[in-house]
């Protein structure tokens, strides 16, 4: 028998929750009750397993727990009547008992469902990307506060309001239908990159990465036909696959010239590049698919100066064409100088066009031109400029160093 | 089934691209086919378009006694021109109506809830 400890129960939680709290808003229709009754169930979990040890199927357990504890709950509180015939119109199907079983046929993930749910464009960028860590992530209201930078009583208010909005103003618990996936996919995206995002450039490691994988693989399955959901699995595991090699023991980032390519995940690099070699025979990129690209370039050089530059600045050149963004224009130039396709003079009066003064990157990267043309004063200047504006401590240190040591 | 208003709001004394007699008429003419349509297919509740803001009264409470004034009763450059009830399946369905509306007129359109209507 597995032993289970609470952490060990944690974690599974996480893994499982989500899953659960879908299903149970299919058949309930009401966000909070399944929320609660996940949390519930949850409780017992914690109680039990550690002494009658983990169950078959931990994920199945928490689902008919957290039903019976919601159905109990809304026969105690004589509310049922009201629910279940709210729960029938919400839930096409209706709500019966056996609504949870394994549904024969292609049956429509319900975790789908309630990311568009959660990404409907009728909800704020932060309401959507904190409505998906709570309920499909799983994480507690501290967790996704502390990944906001905010304290836990607004966000708590933030979660609240947003799912008043879904309920109040009925936005629909289901997938857009194929006419409207062009307009509806893109939060979606954007949100699971977001995720991801929060816990590589926050201040500590949060299990984010992970789950944003985790949602962009249900994604891929779920949506074969959508390119662009290929697109985000692949750049995910790509970039993943350098986790290792990314930081070093304080904290600080490692750029990618001088990462320890032994440290990188092959297994990760070989499922993402033959995610993106799928993505080219199709011939319909976007700009997820197109960094997936310019990153299974990079996975594919042996060292950083044997990288393909000649296909990494025909890429940008490509996404710079679909996604005309600042910072999409600053990494084509640095590709440009780094590649020596024209070298650093060029790249700087690529990168002085730009309009980033507020993003440390733009700055660290003209105190780097500036450095390699000779420029010390200006480029020490610069390094200063990046370090003021640098999110951490530990990156603010590294790139002092650099302004010292270019002096 | 909800209930839904659709608002539309006109943003006093901000340059609307002017719209030609015949623009003018298309979208009126447009207008009266998503009216139809809404009334064929169940959704319309009740309509009205509103003179403008300097029409309005506002009565209130002063001292215990009634107070009635002229203006309207938001200072501000965004007023309501008119309004839908309309009744939808979800928000989807609503905003569906509402896109329709203001590709017609091009004016913004509020879409809100109303509370205690849901069947």
């Amino acid at each position: 028998m597995p032993v289970i400890d609470e952490a060990a129960a944690g974690r599974i939680f996480r893994e499982e929750s989500g899953r659960s709290v879908a299903a149970l808003i299919r058949v309930f229709g009401d966000i909070d009750v399944a929320e609660d009754a996940v949390q519930e169930a949850f409780a017992v979990a914690l109680r039990t397993w550690p002494g009658s040890g983990l169950p078959p199927n931990p994920g199945g357990w928490i689902t008919t727990t957290a039903r019976r504890r919601a159905i109990d709950r809304l026969r105690r509180e004589s509310r049922e009547r009201e629910l279940l015939s709210e729960a029938a119109v919400l839930a096409p199907g209706g709500y019966d008992d056996c609504g949870m079983s394994e549904e024969a046929g292609p049956v429509l993930d319900d975790r789908l469902r309630l990311i568009f749910t959660c990404c409907h464009p009728a909800l704020s960028t932060e309401a959507q990307v904190a409505l998906t860590l709570r309920l499909l992530g799983g994480l507690s209201t501290v967790e996704v506060a502390r990944s906001f930078l905010v304290a836990e009583a607004t966000m708590a208010q933030r979660l609240v309001r947003a799912k008043h909005k879904i309920k109040a103003a009925r936005i629909p618990y289901r997938v857009p239908e194929d006419h409207e996936l062009p307009d509806r996919l893109p939060p979606v995206l954007a949100v699971v990159y977001l995720v991801y995002n929060a816990e590589l450039t926050g201040p500590a490691e949060r299990g984010l990465c992970s789950e944003a994988i985790r949602l962009a693989r249900i994604l891929a399955t779920l949506m074969p036909d959508e390119p662009e959901v290929d697109g985000l699995l692949a750049l995910l595991l790509l970039t993943e696959s350098r986790r290792a090699s990314r930081r070093r023991p304080d904290g600080s980032l490692v750029l990618l010239g001088e990462q320890d390519r032994r440290l990188w995940d092959g297994a990760l690099i070989e499922e993402g590049q033959a995610i993106v070699r799928r993505c080219l025979r199709r011939d319909r990129p976007g700009p997820y698919q197109l960094q997936a690209a310019i990153n299974a370039v990079h996975a594919d050089a042996a060292t950083f100066e044997q990288t393909d530059w000649s296909q990494i600045v025909a890429l940008y050149d490509q996404l710079l064409a679909v996604a005309p963004t600042p910072v999409v224009a600053l990494n084509r130039a640095i590709a440009i100088a780094i590649g020596e396709v024209q070298g650093p003079c060029a790249a700087l009066a690529l990168v002085d066009e730009l309009d980033l003064d507020n993003y440390h990157p733009f700055h660290a990267t003209r105190a780097d031109l500036l450095q390699r043309l000779g420029r010390n004063s200006e480029a020490a200047a610069a390094y200063e400029r990046a370090a003021a504006l640098a999110p951490t401590d530990a990156e603010r240190d590294f790139l002092r160093l650099g302004g010292r040591a270019s002096r | 089934m909800t209930h839904y208003l659709l608002s539309v709001h006109s943003v006093e004394g901000e340059a609307r691209p002017p719209m030609t007699d015949e623009e003018m008429q298309q979208s009126h003419k447009q207008v009266g086919i998503i009216e139809q349509e809404m009334k064929s297919l169940g959704a319309w509740v009740f309509s009205g378009r509103l003179h403008a803001p300097d029409t309005a009264t506002v009565v209130r409470m002063s001292d215990g006694k009634v107070l009635t004034t002229d203006g309207p009763f938001a200072e501000s450059r965004e007023h309501l021109g008119g309004f839908y009830i309309i009744e939808a399946e979800d928000l989807d369905a609503a905003v569906a109506w509402a896109s329709k509306v203001t590709e017609a007129i091009n004016a913004p359109i509020e879409v809100r809830p109303f509370a205690g209507f849901a069947a």
